[in-house]
């Protein structure tokens, strides 16, 4: 059985980076979840800070360069998809943004139906709901396939117990990381975009232009 | 095989000066170097067409005109002309009126436009880009095939009994070019009609392109025109040169810089490393240009971009000088060398005069052999 493809991307700035280790702990939970296929997770991770002047050079020039190119390819590409960012200004930072807006000028249709986690960084619980109303429309827009739990980790969260009347943060990665393998290990593995340019034949284009009264 | 030139027609700042032309200096700059192109032994000078600022060149066929009575040779073209927002009928006519007016040195080169504002400017919806450019360019085909045509579409007033006039100079259409940087739909209507592909490969890496052209290729085939190597493919380049290459990427550098497309993005190092764009000695364009066909089969036509970003005249001509006189001598000899038989020559007038001729008669031999 060929190993499943999960996808990382943290748009984390510092190093070491809060985003990137709470990145990796919901990794590192999807790869553990057992499947009844006994097909194996693989992970790679996309670190957007590596890639900075690469995305701000594609949104100029309209094309990737060759590590970028690698970097869409995977997210594309993968059966899976965990989308992290810290929060900043209230929302999505403008490189995580940036990074999907160059994967979404080139192909709209690249993230279609791929299952996605998302998460979110950041300093205080205040924030919490940057997961709702960014996020989530954001990957809704680009036809992805979000799970319903989203993980947010509030520096509180990194240490004590949280607070006791809602779930700890080790159990919103469990229940997240749940729902993402069951996505993935259900899904029918597509091959990435990148084949021979599909086209419709020229007599289709000129057909579906004919004037109805000609149609026959 | 053909080379020549290929303007946007930007008014920019000269970032070295802080000048800008005005828009009749930009103009007449253009028709110069049109001349120039001639002058020095090029084939091909295309001009594109915008409708809005900063752009001049919104007239083309009025300023083709103007260079085809001051030229003997030189092919004039287009790089391009907007399928999607001009009327096909004005088209058809403005273009046969220039063939006349050139003795058939003419052809054309439809795009779609990917300025947004332009659609609605002219009556038309971007979201419609591809439709209108497929019926469009299918009334352009008949009115310059069909002496009276009767005609029905989405997007223009019906016509009855209408014949566009002039009517093609010796009865054959201008060639037509499709040019394209990303849509397969486009490769395809090339492929349809036999008609030739342009992909404009200056900003953006190789591997884009060989999809596009090999599908461009491959349909032409599947249509019944030929093999795929005898597909009518054209190309771009992009240059600047000095004798010496750290002359020509010191004085071009600030152009770079400061350019309307990549202008404040990728280094100059990047963008020639990933792009067709070459700024070093004639030797490293010659290099340069010589692994297209590597990249993308035997070609037809090769159209250099040269006067943009605010580079003065005075330099344009001699860039294209040293093109003339060091760089297309070589490529043409290059190229000539391996290239196979039955790889058709580039689209000329006369060349196509004699092939119709030829169909013909040999449809009127089939005649008689039916009779007998």
């Amino acid at each position: 059985m060929t190993a499943l493809k999960l996808t990382v991307v943290s748009a984390g700035l510092s190093v070491p980076s809060s985003t990137r280790l709470l990145a990796d702990r919901l990794a590192e939970a999807v790869r553990r979840q057992p499947a009844d296929d006994d097909r194996q997770v693989e992970v790679q991770v996309v670190e957007l800070r590596d890639l900075a002047a690469d995305i701000a050079h594609n949104t100029v020039t309209g094309f990737p360069s060759a590590a970028l190119a690698k970097a869409i390819d995977a997210v594309t590409g993968a059966d899976g998809l965990i989308a992290v960012t810290p929060v900043f200004s209230g929302s999505y930072s403008g490189l995580f943004k940036s990074f999907f807006d160059v994967i979404g000028a080139a192909d709209d249709g690249a993230l279609t139906g791929k299952p996605v986690l998302v998460a979110a960084t950041g300093g205080t619980a205040r924030h919490s709901l940057v997961l709702e109303h960014a996020m989530r429309p954001l990957f809704a827009y680009l036809r992805s396939v979000v799970v319903p739990t989203a993980v947010y980790a509030a520096a509180d969260d990194w240490g004590g117990s949280g607070d006791p009347l809602t779930d700890t943060l080790p159990t919103r990665i469990a229940r997240a990381a749940g729902e993402l393998a069951e996505l993935m290990h259900g899904r029918q593995s597509r091959p990435p975009a990148s084949g021979p340019d599909q086209v419709v034949p020229f007599e289709q284009q000129l057909a579906a232009l004919r004037p109805e009264s000609r149609k026959e | 095989m053909q080379f020549g030139i290929f303007s946007v027609g930007d008014v920019t700042q000269d970032p070295t000066t802080g000048r800008v032309p005005s828009e009749h200096e930009r103009i007449k700059a253009m028709t110069a170097v049109a001349l120039k192109a001639e002058e020095v032994g090029l084939d091909v000078f295309a001009t594109g067409e915008h409708h809005n600022p900063p752009f001049v060149p919104s007239s083309p066929t009025t300023m083709l005109g103007w260079i085809a009575a001051r030229t003997e040779r030189l092919i004039l073209s287009t790089s391009t002309t907007l399928i999607t927002t001009n009327d096909p009928v004005k088209i058809a006519e403005d273009f046969a009126m220039l063939q006349h007016l050139a003795d058939g040195r003419v052809d054309v080169m439809m795009g779609r436009g990917n300025t947004g504002p332009v659609y609605p400017w002219f009556g038309q919806d971007i979201r419609q880009g591809i439709p209108l450019a497929v019926e469009n360019y299918a009334l352009l085909y008949r009115l310059w095939r069909e002496d009276v045509v009767d005609w029905e579409g989405r997007f223009r007033t019906p016509l009855q009994g209408f014949t566009s006039t002039p009517r093609p100079l010796d009865g054959v259409p201008p060639f037509v070019w499709h040019g394209s940087i990303r849509s397969p739909e486009i490769a395809e209507q090339a492929a349809y009609y036999g008609d030739g592909f342009f992909a404009n490969n200056i900003f953006w890496p190789k591997e884009h392109f060989q999809r596009l052209i090999e599908l461009y290729r491959t349909r032409y085939a599947h249509y019944g025109h030929g093999t795929p190597e005898q597909a009518v493919v054209g190309l771009g380049g992009q240059v600047f040169m000095r004798k010496n290459s750290q002359e020509a990427v010191r004085e071009f550098r600030p152009y770079f810089d400061n350019a309307p497309v990549y202008g404040h993005g990728p280094s100059l190092e990047d963008f020639t490393e990933q792009t067709p764009l070459t700024v070093g000695s004639p030797q490293e364009v010659i290099d340069k240009t010589l692994t297209f066909r590597e990249s993308f089969g035997d070609y037809q036509r090769q159209l250099f971009l040269v006067d943009h970003a605010g580079l003065p005249l005075k330099t344009v001509l001699e860039q294209l000088d040293l093109l003339g006189e060091e760089v297309v001598p070589v490529l043409r000899e290059e190229f000539a060398k391996n290239r196979p038989a039955d790889v058709p020559e580039a689209p000329t007038h006369a060349a196509r005069v004699a092939a119709a001729a030829a169909g013909q008669s040999g449809k009127d031999s089939e005649k008689e052999e039916v009779a007998k």
